[in-house]
Order: C-alpha cells, then structure tokens, then sequence
C-alpha cells in the first residue's frame, strides 16, 4: 500500500481502536498507530522527492466525478512537520497522563482525538477537491473543539464553545463559497479549477471562502477565540492546537489564491489581507506583551505570527505574481509556517512540564526552572530565537526571503511591520526567559525525566537546523509549483 | 398554482425564520427552529431533491430539534433557564447589517450563475458502472466515498467531544439521566406502540436507499430515534462508556467502510475502489455497517455524556 494512502488510513484505524478496545490496548493500538504515520510521513516525503508526485483518483473515479489526492512539496513538507509535532506531543501526553493523575475521561479520550486531529490534517494538506477539503476542516474542527474542552474545567469549556461559533461560521462561509464555484463551473477539483473560464460569480466565491478560513486561521479580528483556547487546553494538546490546526486552513487559502483563483486577486484584496495581517502582528504581540501567564504569551505569540504568514499575499499574489521576488516571498512564508510549528509546539511542551513541577504557569512561579531543567529551559530560548527570527534559525530564513522580498517589490511597509513584530516577539519572550534563568532552589520538587525534558528540545533544534540546512527543504518545497514561483532571487 | 404554494412557502420559511431568531425565549425559538426545519424539507421536496428533504427533516428537524429540547431540559433543571438579557439594538445591528449583506450577495449570485445541465454529462457516463441506481447514493458511497467515510468519522468526533463534557468522578456512570415513566401513561405506550413502526421504517430507508430516496444517514436516524423512544419509556437503560460492545457498534461502520477501501489498495484496484461487478454489494454491506453506527452515535449523541443521576 503506498505511503500517500498509509498517512491517511493509519491514524483513522488507530483512532477508530482507540476508541472500540478497553484500556491498555486501546492505547497500544494508537501507539502503533503513531509510529505507522511517522513512518509513513516520512517515507512519503522520500517516495515524492525522489520519484516525483504521486497522484490518486480516489475509487478510481477520475474528476469532475470523483476526488483526487496529490501530494507536492507544500504537502510533504506539512506532512512531515505535523508528524514531528505530534509524535512529539504524543510522547509528553504519554507521561502527562500516566497513571490515575488526570484521571480516566482524559486517558480515553485524548488518543482518539489527537489521531483524528492528525488524520484530518494530512487529509487537508493532500487533498485536491474543495469540499473534501471542507470535510477535512470540519473534522480538524471537531477534533480540536474536544481537545480544548478535554481539561474539563469552566474556562476550557467557554474556551471551546466560543471555538466552536468561530469554527462553525468559518465552516459555513467556505462551504458557502464552495457552492458557489460548483454552481459557476461544475467542478470541485483544483486541477480542474486552474483552466476555469472566470466566472461573474467567483471573486464572491473567494471573498466567502476566505472569510471562512481567516475565521479558522484565527487571523485579526477572528483572533478572540484563540488565547484562551490555546491557553486552557494540556500543555500537548496546546502544541497541536497553536501548531498545526491554524495551518491546515491556511494552507487551503494558499492553494485558493495563488493555484485555483490567481485572476481574481487584485491589488486591493490582496492589500486588505496583507492589512488584517499586519495589524495581527502587532496587536498579537501587544497582548502577549502584558499577560501575566506564560502560556498566554505563548499563545497571543501564535495570534501575532500567524499575521506574518498573510504578508505574503501582495508580495506573492496578484501582479506580483511573475515578478522575480513572488517566489522568494512565498518560500518564506511556507518556511515560517514551519518553523513556527516546530518552535511554538517546543514551546508549549516546554512550558507543560514547568507546569507540571510548578502547578502554575503564572509568570512568577518562573523562578529557578534554568537550573533545576536545563534542557526546557534551552528547548524554549532556542525556540524563542525562531519566533524573534534571529540567525541562524528557520525563522530568520523565513522572514529574511519575506522581507527581501518587500523591499524588491518596493512594498517596505510590510517589512517594517515585521521588523517592529520581531522587536516586540524580544520584548514578551524575554519576560519569561527573565524569571526562567533568575536563581531560586527548586531541589524540592520531583522534576520530569531527562527523556522527557529533551522532547521539546529536539523540536526546537529541528526548527534551527531548518535555518541551517535551507537548501533542502528549499527545493522540495517547489515540487509542484507553477514554473513562475520556482526562479528564486 | 404551483407559483402561488412556492411563493407561500418561501414567505412562510422566512416568517419562521425571522421568528426563531428574534422572538423571545428560548423554547419558542426551538419550537421554531423544528417548523423551519420541516418547512426546509417541503422546499427540498419541491425543489425534487426527495434524498435531502428526507435528510432535512430527519436530522435537521428531527434529531436537532430533540438534541436543542434536551439541552434546554439539562438547562432548566440545573436553574439556569433565564432567559438571555434582551440584546439592544446596537448589539443586533451588525449582525443584522452582516446576514442582510450575505443574503444580499448570494441573491445577486443566484441570477448570475448560469442553470446547471441535471445530470452533469460526466456524472451521467459514469452513472451506470457505479453499481447502485439512486445517483445521490452513488455520489456518496462510490464516486466520493472518501467524503463519505470521513463524515461518518466526523459524528464520532462529535460524541467524544460531548463525552469529553462528563464529570471526571461521572465517567463510570450510565449516559444520560435516568428517565422515570408513568406505568399505562402515554409516554409507556408510546414507547411500546412506535419503536416497531420506526425499525420497520428505518430498514426500508437503507433497503430502498439503492434505487430510490433514502440511504444510511436517513434509515440511521430514524432506528437512533427507536431507540431513544425506548429509552425514554424506560425500556432501555442508557449503556457505560466501559460496555465495549457499544463502543464497538460507534467504530463498526467507518472500519467496514475503511478496511473496504484498504482491501481495494493491497488488491491492486485502488484504494476505495469498488470494482463494478460487486460494487453493488459491497455498497450494501458498507451501507448495513454505517447505519448500525450512525444510528448508536446519534442516539449516544442525544442521550448525552455520563451522569450521576442514575446512581441510588
């Protein structure tokens, strides 16, 4: 069975057995489950870098009748974050709920969730038929709803019920514009969508899908549900969540706008959520600036960058389109997107455990974790480095492409508002870092293995060696990109 | 004629819409909301669609309306039944302006989209090798059972994230609360009269599902709605999150219809490839699996998470 089918397949199985088999071997079940993916993830980036994309008509049913699921460069590169992350999360949650200490409703259901969860990403990231793709976001939906409200506590359900009227509206919005794209051309599949004859009815089509998924982006002013569910959620299902989920829509918006409807983004739309993008920038870091727990830093951190990632859209889109920067901005982007997976998941696997010693995660309960865990303590400055952007990570690679590519195509605004982003990213994630390395005898608390301390801190390497070894990642990423994107600058 | 009864339709869909959201109090909303649901389905049946208006009002009207009615019933029996504060008009008026703008922009794409050709050509060649007759049920079990079988995931998603709302100390505990019926009373009765009627009912949806309206998600709805009868005649004691048997039954429709579609890779046809001799067969097996776990989630779904109440 090939890979493209087994990254699919294998986390439904093992979900669907962690919920049927009692206890122990539900658990084992969604632990085969979680190496089978890993491993498939992997093979699958091997399998399209050395032999090209692999292509399947589901049920053999070629489009416009049936759906088709290819993966390229963007989708590989996803693939193989969402894998790291989760194995990642999967390995902390395995100590986080051990024994009876969380007791037996979370022990049941994180697995199945956290496999759908992953299910339903690399269903998104490979799929090529907009409303497969609409049932790929609405089970990410789902799955991530149960995860905020699994702590069980009154905010974690507020938390997840405000979640939910964002996620449903935007739900409802993109199968809107869906609709509306069927009605005009019969087609659902991005194949078939790219020689479509423009109709009167898709910039309509557009604006609602995009709508829709900035809802579930949770980009500026659709950001109020995500502190606090990202805040009130276990410190791995947090990694997910701030991770992942806000990708898998914004990886449908990239296709949108730059594969399925490239004629209908004018400069102005294209501007307008440039505009939302920047003001998320700095909004998100203003908030992250005066918050008083460590894990609503970390969590308005992720409402701040995923403002980065829609600066692309005017650098890339639009007439910029053949102009030689487009594909430096768009590699960029794509490269933050990554890099920010892997260091905010390190993040909040970090701060987790100092939860975990400390029963608290206000900022001055802080004090001492340097010395007592090294290795937390170096897994969250590293991952601090890529958020900041500082060299040599793969944050700084991101927004040095982004902002080269701003000031080549004369639009130095954005840059600016990344620059200011990047200073204000220092100023919030030295408030924690301070208290973290301040001296203070911890020797009484019973401190989390050296196993699991280096956990976080093998993501957040991962994200300095993206910096590292660019040239890799680079050209996998242009697997499957139109022939403009590829010339680089 | 038939202008004049589509017209009145319309006027009425929207009177009652208008009336859901606007109207005071929150059980006449829901009363409301079940009108427009059956409203929604005698549009669908205008409008030829017999599948969706079976779907519209079975799960739309039906099994909605009972899952509002019973939140509103946990509601009021933990006292926090207060009406919301009356929103000023300063609140409403962006929402307002918000769906006036979507409704308006959507109207202007209704006379902008070209009418479509019933059945698009494509879906026409393809048609006969599909194995079934009714082209909604080829849709959704052949041409894009990928769909499919992920939506059939999605409602397990959906009841662990309501298990998920359980107390931690309830988790053992049976679903729902305990339901207390008067011997002879018209609830017992009903409880025995209908349950036989709706099993009836239900198989004949899946069974004629394959040349003709109705199907798996529209036969499991109405056997979860038999078993919620049953259970609120007192017949059926709500089951454990523990009972692995039931646990099973959620998992069984989405494996089958997984495992078919995995068989179809190792043997070379493709995955989810139902090679047309046998597709017809296999959709039924499939069809037979989902209805018998759609039914169990939804009924589970309704029920609720664990409670205590049945302790004593």
């Amino acid at each position: 069975m090939s890979a493209l089918v087994a990254v699919l397949v294998a986390p439904l199985i093992g979900a669907l057995s962690a919920v049927a088999l009692p206890g122990r071997s539900g658990r084992i079940a969604a632990w085969v489950a979680i190496v089978t993916t890993l491993a498939a993830a992997v093979a699958l980036a091997a399998s399209v870098i050395s032999q090209g994309m692999p292509r399947l008509a589901v049920g053999s049913w070629e489009p416009p009748v049936g759906i088709v699921l290819e993966a390229d460069g963007l989708s590989i590169a996803m693939i193989v974050m969402t894998a790291l992350v989760m194995t990642a999360a999967a390995l902390t949650a395995r100590h986080m709920l051990a024994g009876d200490t969380k007791g037996p409703r979370i022990a049941f259901g994180f697995w199945p969730l956290m496999l759908l969860l992953w299910a339903a990403l690399n269903a998104v990231f490979l799929s090529r038929d907009l409303f497969n793709l609409y049932v790929g976001i609405e089970l990410l939906s789902l799955a991530a709803i149960g995860l905020v409200a699994i702590e069980g506590k009154p905010e974690a359900l507020a938390a997840a019920i405000r979640y939910m009227i964002f996620a449903l509206a935007g739900s409802l919005l993109y199968l809107a514009g869906v609709v509306l794209v069927y009605g005009a051309h019969g087609a659902l599949d991005i194949g078939v969508l790219v020689g479509r004859e423009p109709a009167e009815t898709d910039g309509l089509a557009l604006a609602l899908m995009t709508v829709g998924l900035m809802s579930k982006t949770a980009l500026f002013p659709f950001h109020v549900w995500l502190p606090p569910a990202h805040g009130g959620a276990p410190a791995p299902a947090s990694a997910m969540l701030s991770a992942l989920v806000p990708k898998a829509s914004y990886v449908i918006l990239l296709r949108l706008w730059f594969d399925v409807m490239p004629d209908q983004a004018t400069d102005a739309a294209l501007t307008l959520v440039a505009t939302f993008g920047a003001a998320a920038v700095l909004w998100g870091s203003l908030a992250a600036l005066v918050q008083s727990r460590v894990k609503l830093i970390v969590a308005y951190s992720t409402v701040a960058q995923i403002g980065y990632l829609f600066l692309v859209f005017p650098l890339a889109g639009g007439g910029s389109e053949d102009q030689p920067w487009a594909a430096g901005a768009w590699n960029g982007a794509v490269f933050l997107a990554l890099s920010h997976g892997l260091a905010k998941a390190a993040m909040f696997l970090a701060v987790g455990q100092w939860m975990k010693v400390r029963g608290s995660d206000c900022l001055d309960e802080m004090e001492g974790l340097a010395t007592a865990m090294p290795m937390t303590a170096f897994a969250f400055a590293l991952s601090s480095i890529t958020i900041v952007g500082l060299p040599p990570s793969g944050g700084f690679t991101a927004k040095y492409l982004v902002m080269t590519s701003a000031f080549a195509a004369g639009q130095w605004v954005w840059a600016l508002v990344m620059a200011c982003g990047g200073l204000l990213a220092a100023a919030y994630l030295y408030r924690p870092m301070a208290m973290v390395f301040r001296r203070a005898d911890l020797s009484a608390f019973r401190l989390p293995s050296r196993a699991q301390q280096a956990v976080p801190l093998a993501l957040a390497g991962a994200a300095i060696i993206l910096g590292i070894a660019s040239s890799g990642p680079f050209e996998t990423l242009a697997i499957g990109r139109p022939q403009t994107a590829e010339a680089g600058l | 004629m038939t202008l004049v009864l589509d017209l009145t339709l319309c006027a009425l869909i929207l009177a009652v819409a208008l009336a859901t959201v606007l109207g005071g109090g929150v059980f006449r909303a829901i009363v409301f909301f079940i009108v427009y649901g059956l409203l929604l389905s005698v549009a669908w049946v205008r409008l030829d669609a017999v599948d969706v208006a079976l779907a519209e009002a079975a799960i739309g009207a039906g099994l909605t309306g009972v899952l509002f009615l019973s939140a509103f019933g946990k509601l009021s029996r933990i006292g926090a039944e207060a009406e919301p504060p009356a929103a000023g008009i300063r609140a409403l008026l962006p929402a307002a302006l918000a769906c006036a703008g979507l409704t308006g922009a959507l109207a202007w794409a209704w006379f902008a989209l070209p009418v479509p050709e019933r059945p698009a050509p494509d879906l026409a060649t393809a048609l006969p090798r599909a194995g079934i007759e009714n082209p909604v049920t080829a849709v959704l079990l052949n041409f894009r059972a990928w769909d499919t079988l992920l939506e059939s995931i999605v409602l397990l998603a959906a009841l662990i994230g309501v298990w998920m709302l359980a107390r931690d100390e309830d988790w053992h505990d049976r679903f729902g609360l305990p339901q207390h019926v008067r011997p002879g009373g018209v609830m017992a009765n009903f409880g025995r009269l209908l349950p036989p009627v709706g099993v009836l009912v239900g198989v004949y949806l899946v069974y004629v599902g394959a040349d003709r309206p109705g199907g798996a998600f529209q036969g499991g709805t109405v056997l979860a709605a038999v078993g919620l009868v049953a259970a609120l005649a007192g017949l059926l004691r709500p089951p454990r999150v523990t009972q692995i048997v039931w646990r099973m039954g959620l998992v069984a429709g989405p494996l089958v219809f997984l495992i078919a579609g995995i068989v179809g890779a190792i043997l070379g046809a493709g995955f989810l490839t139902l090679p047309e001799p046998i597709a017809g067969s296999a959709i039924f097996v499939i069809e037979i699996a989902l209805v018998a776990s759609i039914a169990v989630t939804l009924a589970f779904l309704v029920i609720g998470p664990p409670e205590q109440g049945h302790r004593e």
